[in-house]
């Protein structure tokens, strides 16, 4: 029409929106789906197989054996103890991160707002081996922890708690506190945030409303905060127990020689050569956390992601 | 003359919803003409298609006799004010005006005069060095008509370019923009929902609703002799009589229109009680129930108000029912 | 609701924060001690030795060389990837959708050891050996959501009628990508890609599953970490890289300020 500008290509993609969708979405859909997909399903695969107990090779049939095997009393503990782990540790995370969030959403104005939005970022962001790393530092024998304990006089409460079975031990770095506190630590910045975003978007009008109906801070806190922050909360856990559940650094640093199901995939498919198993430890997390993002999408936790 | 624009059995279709659903249309070229409608009767995606932001599912459009059915955006002689006025946040005023320019090729002293003429023309001399964000709506919708004109289209598209605004700089535009459009002679194509800003402005109005096209004609046209039970309700809420209380009145079997303000009370044909009324200011109305037809008679101020629960008598001038022999809605 | 926090609140909120930080200053203070065999505190004695010493380590330097390329290419690659599916997630709706935003995520929200295994069993069996290349394809898998995180939300909050107005004006899509649509996410972008970056930077799980016997920087601090030999080197080189990444995080903070509301989530 107007003038003859040439733009054949142009002038295509406006005829054929399609054709503009299939260029955007191609090349990001061929890595996603070749790379990491293809890869999955190689993983997954390999759980179906077997190792042969005589040869040590991997035997190319299709069976059930393997995650039979993962029923085993000491690979059920693997798995029962990981869980476990991953549940205190999410649970402690948003008990501690929503006061942080909490505040930083409702009362922090200005400069403030800027430090617990930075505070919260920063640590998100930084070396998760450093972050690691500073725990090794905090809970050594000769470390700021004892040296504190020992400086207040308050040693025998150390003693105290490290007597207990389970979660005590020779020492913090060896105890499954140790491995708690280091967890907690690493991951809880990815709770704070999606809290914070969730709470962002409570009008204080609401909660307004709430104390105008008759409602104690705490009443309003229970049946108008806590329900808001909820897909903020779960889109944090989303974070939490998934990188808890598959972590095998940590424990391998700082913990007790039990092992959980990050160091059992890496050391079956490393030293014992035994890749099946592996994977089928493998599908475990996958499988978790495909129940948990279903349940998750239904409480309309992704758009805090 | 060609027209300015002409649909021949244009439509629309999102999946199973027929946004615009075969419509056939002309503009001429120095028209205003005001598509007016209900949100989501179809109005605005007609607009988008002589745009060229939909591709239409069926039927051809032309502009000045040539197709553009499937002409892209950028090669159509129309150009568009939108709604949220869209004006780029990364540039300033004058670059947002001189957009167009730019694009095309024009040397810069050039598209800078160009557009610095263009601000003048809608009252913003001065302005160019200013972001978007720091103007006022009221502003923002001089730029974008500003950035539109720049371009000298052949057709201005306004896709309800006034809705933002408050009633009175709403008012003071409808009357800047009507006095430009004559200026500049050129038609222009104006959506709205607002029936009183439709007939203030328009030279011809084409009601919409679901996606079909009701009624096409001046002001006094769709007002007075409303075609369909729907423009008889939607510009003017006017009485829409049932086809048998027609039948009885005056013996024709067909729905008919009656203006509140053309009912008077005292004696008449229809006799009701009074069930509601409401004061506006400069008039009082009232809502009389007739046997179940509850008809909406508007009374001057200084004229005498039946109080509630009273029975009145309801009459009118010869010609003030108009009966809707082309129904179809 | 009174406007003034209660002073539990504010403890519990300020001692959070605390909890966060003290330990990385905790490294900080390390990276200066005179005690070269055990973590022992207080530091016995403060020196500045140690920098010089981690400054002529060949082997810090290498698997130094070796991150920055990795993280350099993998954001390169997520950049383009993640824009090019913000973009088309955000600008149609297509049978799909979901599935697509939720394929883009997987790769963080499943374990990331889940990923290096998928990657070296697949490696394995395609007989692809290791190189910079099999780390960057891992590093730039996980890349992809960040860039695609910030990218989606400038895209959401770009009215759609900015790019119909460029044509409308004149312009072809070519035009309007680079007048319109270049100009508006180049923040965000730069903002991912920052972020991208800090995140491979950073990255070790996937990474001893795709690297063989190459060292990245972290890679090299986890060998330090399970068996201590160097530990005033490691301690530098841990202050190093705090520094390093807060760089990148602060300037993708700035960027976004009041734009995109939490530009910096969903790592």
């Amino acid at each position: 029409m107007a003038e003859a500008r040439r733009a054949p290509l142009s002038d295509t993609l406006w005829r054929r929106p399609r054709l503009l969708l299939a260029l955007l979405i191609t090349p990001p859909l061929l890595w996603l789906g070749i790379v990491y997909l293809g890869a999955l399903f190689a993983l997954l695969a390999q759980s179906f197989f077997s190792i042969d107990e005589f040869s040590g090779l991997i035997s190319y049939e299709l069976t059930l054996k393997t995650y039979a095997e993962l029923l085993r009393a000491s690979n059920l503990d693997i798995l029962l103890r990981t869980i476990a782990m991953a549940s205190a540790v999410t649970v402690s995370a948003a008990v501690v991160a929503f006061p942080i969030a909490y505040y930083a959403a409702r009362y922090a104005r200005g400069r403030w707002k800027a430090v617990f939005y930075l505070g919260a970022m920063l640590p998100l962001w930084s070396s998760y081996l450093v972050k690691v790393y500073s725990w090794k530092l905090i809970l050594a024998k000769e470390g700021v922890l004892n040296w504190l304990f020992e400086t207040l006089h308050l040693a025998w409460v150390l003693e105290a708690y490290l007597a207990i079975p389970v979660i005590g031990g020779n020492s913090l770095s060896v105890s499954w506190t140790g491995t708690f506190l280091v967890f907690l630590y690493v991951w809880l910045p990815f709770m704070i945030l999606p809290i914070q975003a969730s709470l962002e978007r409570v009008p204080p009008s609401m909660l307004e409303a709430s104390g105008d109906l008759g409602a104690r801070p705490g009443q309003t806190l229970r049946y108008v905060i806590l329900p808001l922050a909820l897909p903020g909360i779960i889109a944090g856990s989303i974070f939490t127990f998934s990188l808890t559940m598959g972590d095998y650094i940590v424990p391998q640093i700082v913990g007790t020689s039990a092992r959980m199901i990050g160091q059992a995939v890496y050391q079956f498919q490393g030293t014992a050569g035994n890749i099946p198993l592996a994977a089928a430890f493998a599908v475990v997390p996958i499988v978790v956390m495909g129940v948990y993002l279903t349940l998750a999408k239904s409480a309309g936790a992704f758009d805090e992601l | 003359m060609t027209a300015a624009i002409s649909f021949k059995g244009l439509s629309r279709h999102f999946g199973d919803v027929r946004a615009v659903d075969s419509v056939d249309l002309e503009i001429g070229a120095g028209e205003f003409f005001v598509l007016l409608g209900p949100s989501g009767s179809g109005k605005t995606t007609c607009l988008r298609l002589i745009a060229g932001f939909e591709r239409p599912t069926a039927g051809r459009i032309w502009i000045f006799g040539e197709d553009a059915t499937a002409a892209p955006p950028y090669r159509r002689p129309v150009n568009t004010v939108f709604q949220d006025y869209a004006l780029f946040p990364h540039l300033n005023v004058r670059d947002n005006v001189a957009y167009g320019l730019m694009v095309r090729g024009d040397a810069k002293a050039a598209r800078r005069k160009s557009a610095d003429e263009a601000l003048a023309l809608v009252a913003l001399d001065g302005f160019g060095d200013r972001k978007p964000s720091e103007l006022s709506g009221g502003q923002r919708q001089r730029v974008a008509l500003a950035r539109a004109l720049v371009m000298q289209p052949k057709v201005l598209l306004l896709d309800e370019p006034l809705g933002a605004l408050d009633l009175k700089l709403r008012e003071q535009m409808q009357g800047e923009l009507k006095t430009l459009q004559r200026q500049l002679g050129i038609a222009f194509v104006f959506v709205t929902h607002d029936q009183g800003e439709a007939l203030s402005m328009g030279d011809r109005v084409a009601v919409f609703d679901k996606g079909r096209i009701q009624q096409v004609g001046s002001p006094e046209d769709v007002y007075d002799r409303p075609e369909t039970p729907f423009v008889a309700d939607f510009v003017g809420a006017s009485n829409v009589l049932s086809a048998d209380m027609v039948h009885d009145l005056v013996g024709r079997n067909a729905p008919a229109s009656l203006r509140p303000e053309a009912i008077r009370i005292g004696f008449g044909p229809l006799a009701g009680v009074v069930h509601a009324r409401a004061f506006l200011g400069s008039a009082t109305r009232i809502e009389v129930d007739c046997d179940g037809q509850k008809l909406k008679v508007l009374i001057p101020k200084g004229g005498e108000v039946p109080q509630m629960g009273d029975s009145v008598t309801l009459g009118w001038s010869e010609g003030a029912l108009h009966i809707m022999d082309s129904a179809n809605g | 609701m009174n406007s003034k926090a209660s002073l539990g609140l504010k403890i519990a909120a300020i001692g959070g924060l605390l909890f966060l930080h003290l330990p990385i200053l905790l490294i900080f203070v390390y990276a200066f001690t005179t005690e070269d065999k055990s973590y022992q505190w207080p530091p016995p004695g403060l020196t500045f030795q140690w920098f010089e010493v981690t400054w002529n380590r060949p082997d810090v330097w290498q698997a130094l060389g070796l991150s920055l390329r990795v993280a350099c290419v993998s954001t390169l690659i997520a950049l383009v990837l993640g824009t090019l599916c913000a973009a088309a997630v955000a600008r149609s709706r297509f049978f799909g959708r979901e599935a697509i935003s939720l394929l883009v995520i997987l790769p963080i929200a499943l374990p990331g050891i889940i990923t290096g295994i998928s990657l070296r069993s697949a490696f394995n069996i395609a007989d692809i050996p290791f190189s910079t290349w099999t780390i960057i394809l891992g590093h730039a898998t996980f890349c992809i959501v960040v860039v695609y995180n910030n990218a989606a939300a400038r895209f959401r909050r770009t009215s759609a009628s900015l790019i119909e107005a460029s044509m409308d004006l004149g312009a072809t899509y070519w035009q309007t990508l680079r007048f319109v649509i270049m100009p508006n996410i180049a923040t965000a972008l730069l903002a991912g890609g920052m972020l991208a970056f800090a995140l491979s930077f950073d990255e070790v799980i996937v990474t001893t599953f795709t690297a063989g016997q190459q060292q990245t920087l972290p890679i090299w601090m986890l060998e330090e970490l399970v068996r201590p030999r160097q530990r005033p080197v490691t301690n530098v080189v841990a202050m190093v890289v705090v520094l390093v990444t807060f760089l990148p995080i602060l300037a993708a903070y700035y960027l976004t300020r009041g734009t995109d509301t939490v530009a910096g989530q969903g790592k």
